[in-house]
């Protein structure tokens, strides 16, 4: 890490500046920043079974309902009777003091990152010994069967619905609650950047990569892959519970269906946002979720009702036309330019120049 | 947990009969899976979705007056050009790729058919009624709906027509060639891209056939093509691939496996233990195969 080169350096301190700066630059947008860092970790997460494993997952999902669950369990049910709460509905007979909410968030995300990762890890050897195809019905069944089972469990308020703690009413500043959880997401988008970026310059990443180009040579090298498959995944499982977690915190109610394990929106989201920034490269995810952020938030209210079916008309163009991703497309244009630092004003200015 | 079930017999009768009538069903929507999964090797997410719309067609031909059970002939017709158009648009440019690239493509495609079929026939939950009655049996203490035997009765004699039409007619003998070697039935001059083309079709009728049954025995709902999608491919892992009677006989396992948890668990884990059972089978057979592959080390 000490070769960081200066021109990173440079990239890096403007991003984190500008990520300090934001929700006091664009302070109407806070909550939409903190979706866009959360977007952004489920993407990085994701590539690295997606991108650079070659295990097309659809239950990163099953960490981050997972996430949001425990948070908000653990939240309430460290000074309130859990039941009672979720069975009341809106009507909230306790308040947490403000003392009270942040230990519990903070035990809350504690919980979420570590009982996602254990159970990654005990699944695992099960689920990851499956290819291809099936390991990807196998992982969509498992996020759409935890949503379900959620949804008939009593003590998380079923299909009703699971209330989050409401932020505590003794800090009067309005802007508090949207500051809290913006840089909450982006403390864990820098946390996430930073592992995935260890990652990527250590020998792990080979050995995934081996896995992704051909498993059984690997098997066959003295690579103990089901180790490292199960390692990658629980790694994964660690940040898609914290976000889940803090994304619980941000809405304010979870659904089992349509916020949790919401297979249909955020569960495709990951995918389609890694394969367009380009599956297996670092910076690939950031710039497809950013981008899918920008699109969904300008377009989704021009074509009110319609979003769904521009949803889905827009997986099948970038996964039919456009599956190598942006980050590929330029690997193909600027071959000799990669590997360095590529943003969109970079990729602007060399086509100006040329 | 509810175990009414084990104290009443006549429940366990109930339950298997709606479980085999139902598990019919499933096994002719499976049959379409099978059939483009062997002869294209795709999977096809949207399965369920189109079942649904099929089940839309015959509904629609409800409410302008006319018997749903003509959907059974109006809706595969109508389906066929649908699952024709498909391909034309989206799917013959999968065929050939990774199946991942097809599993995310037709769950675009499914995305999308949901919000159509959510904007055209409304989110509420709706059913055709066929009024033809109900057989009651033993006393009358099990109820089977006429409509289920029918339904099961029109399973059978499709699946039973789709195989002698793909034994003896051209189409089926060229598609049953290009499941087998595409390069070669191209070389024999087969247009594979018609094949194609067709076998997505005749997957599309099926469906359409299994959406009008589904109108008048079940319930349609615009969201509710995932399950049938899975529940059809469940069938097809457990039977392989082209093994027809198996394909009927997994499919009625499935339907008693349903109406069994329905009773036992509840009906509100239902859909939950649909897709449980797929991870456990897929895991189960992850198992069986390493075992094979032990001996290699």
């Amino acid at each position: 890490m000490e070769k960081v080169k200066q021109k990173d350096l440079i990239l890096y301190s403007g991003l984190i500046i500008l990520g300090l700066a934001a929700p006091y630059l664009f302070s109407a947008f806070k909550v939409q920043l903190t979706y866009l860092c959360v977007l952004i970790v489920l993407a990085m997460t994701w590539n690295l079974q997606g991108g650079e494993m070659g295990y097309n997952t659809f239950g990163n999902i099953l960490f981050y309902g997972l996430g949001m669950y425990l948070t908000a369990s653990v939240q309430v049910g460290m000074f309130f009777p859990l039941a009672e709460w979720t069975e009341s509905g809106g009507e909230k007979t306790f308040v947490h003091t403000t003392t009270q909410y942040f230990q519990g968030i903070g035990v809350g995300l504690l919980v979420a990152a570590i009982i996602p990762t254990i159970i990654a890890g005990a699944i695992g050897y099960a689920i990851l010994g499956l290819r291809g195809h099936y390991f990807a019905i196998c992982t969509l069944g498992l996020g759409i069967a935890a949503g379900e089972i959620a949804g008939g469990i009593e003590i998380i308020g079923a299909g009703q619905g699971f209330t989050t703690p409401p932020f505590p009413a003794e800090i009067v500043d309005a802007e508090a609650r949207g500051k809290f959880f913006y840089f909450l997401s982006f403390a864990l988008l820098v946390g996430t950047f930073v592992f995935v970026k260890y990652i990527y310059g250590s020998r792990f990443r080979l050995i995934l990569n081996a896995i992704r180009d051909n498993e059984d040579k690997a098997e066959a090298m003295g690579i103990q892959t089901m180790k490292y498959k199960i390692v990658g995944w629980m790694c994964s499982a660690f940040f898609c519970g914290l976000a889940g977690g803090i994304m619980g915190g941000l809405i304010g109610y979870i659904d089992s269906t349509d916020v949790a394990f919401d297979g249909r929106e955020m569960g495709v989201f990951m995918v389609l946002m890694a394969i367009l920034g380009g599956k297996g490269t670092l910076w690939g995810p950031v710039i497809g979720a950013t981008l899918f952020h920008f699109f969904k938030e300008g377009l989704w209210t021009l074509i009110l009702g319609w979003q769904y079916v521009a949803l889905g008309v827009l997986i099948v163009v970038i996964v039919v036309y456009f599956p190598e991703g942006l980050m590929g497309w330029l690997r193909e244009k600027y071959p000799e330019r990669f590997g360095e630092v590529i943003d969109e004003k970079d990729r602007k200015a060399q086509v100006e120049l040329k | 947990m509810d175990f009414l079930i084990f104290k009443a017999p006549m429940l366990m009768v109930q339950a298997s009969l709606d479980g085999i009538l139902l598990g019919i069903l499933f096994a002719l929507i499976a049959y379409g899976m099978a059939l483009q999964w062997g002869v294209m090797n795709i999977i096809n997410i949207a399965q369920g979705d189109l079942v649904i719309l099929g089940g839309y067609i015959a509904y629609t031909i409800y409410l302008w007056g006319i018997h749903p059970a003509w959907g059974v002939i109006i809706s595969p017709i109508i389906m066929f050009f649908v699952g024709w158009g498909l391909y034309k648009l989206v799917i013959n440019k999968v065929v050939d790729r990774d199946l991942f690239i097809s599993i995310l493509a037709t769950f675009g495609i499914a995305i999308v058919f949901q919000q159509l079929m959510n904007f055209i026939f409304g989110a509420d939950v709706v059913v055709a009624q066929s009024e033809y009655g109900t057989t009651m049996l033993f006393d009358n203490s099990v109820t089977l709906p006429n409509s289920k035997i029918f339904s099961a009765f029109i399973s059978v004699l499709y699946a039973v027509a789709l195989v002698i039409y793909m034994k003896k007619s051209r189409l089926g003998r060229a598609i049953r060639a290009t499941a087998q070697n595409a390069r070669a039935a191209k070389i024999l001059g087969v247009d594979t891209e018609k094949v194609y083309a067709a076998t997505f079709g005749i997957n599309a009728a099926l469906c359409g056939i299994a959406g009008a049954l589904i109108s008048i025995t079940l319930t349609l709902h615009p969201y509710v093509g995932l399950p049938y999608t899975v529940r059809s491919f469940m069938i097809v892992i457990v039977a392989g691939l082209g093994n027809l009677p198996a394909v009927a006989v997994s499919g009625m396992g499935l339907g008693l496996f349903e109406e069994f948890a329905d009773y036992i668990l509840g009906t509100e884990f239902r859909i939950g233990a649909v897709f449980l059972l797929l991870v456990l089978i897929l895991v189960y057979r992850r198992f069986k195969l390493s075992k094979k592959r032990e001996y290699l080390k």
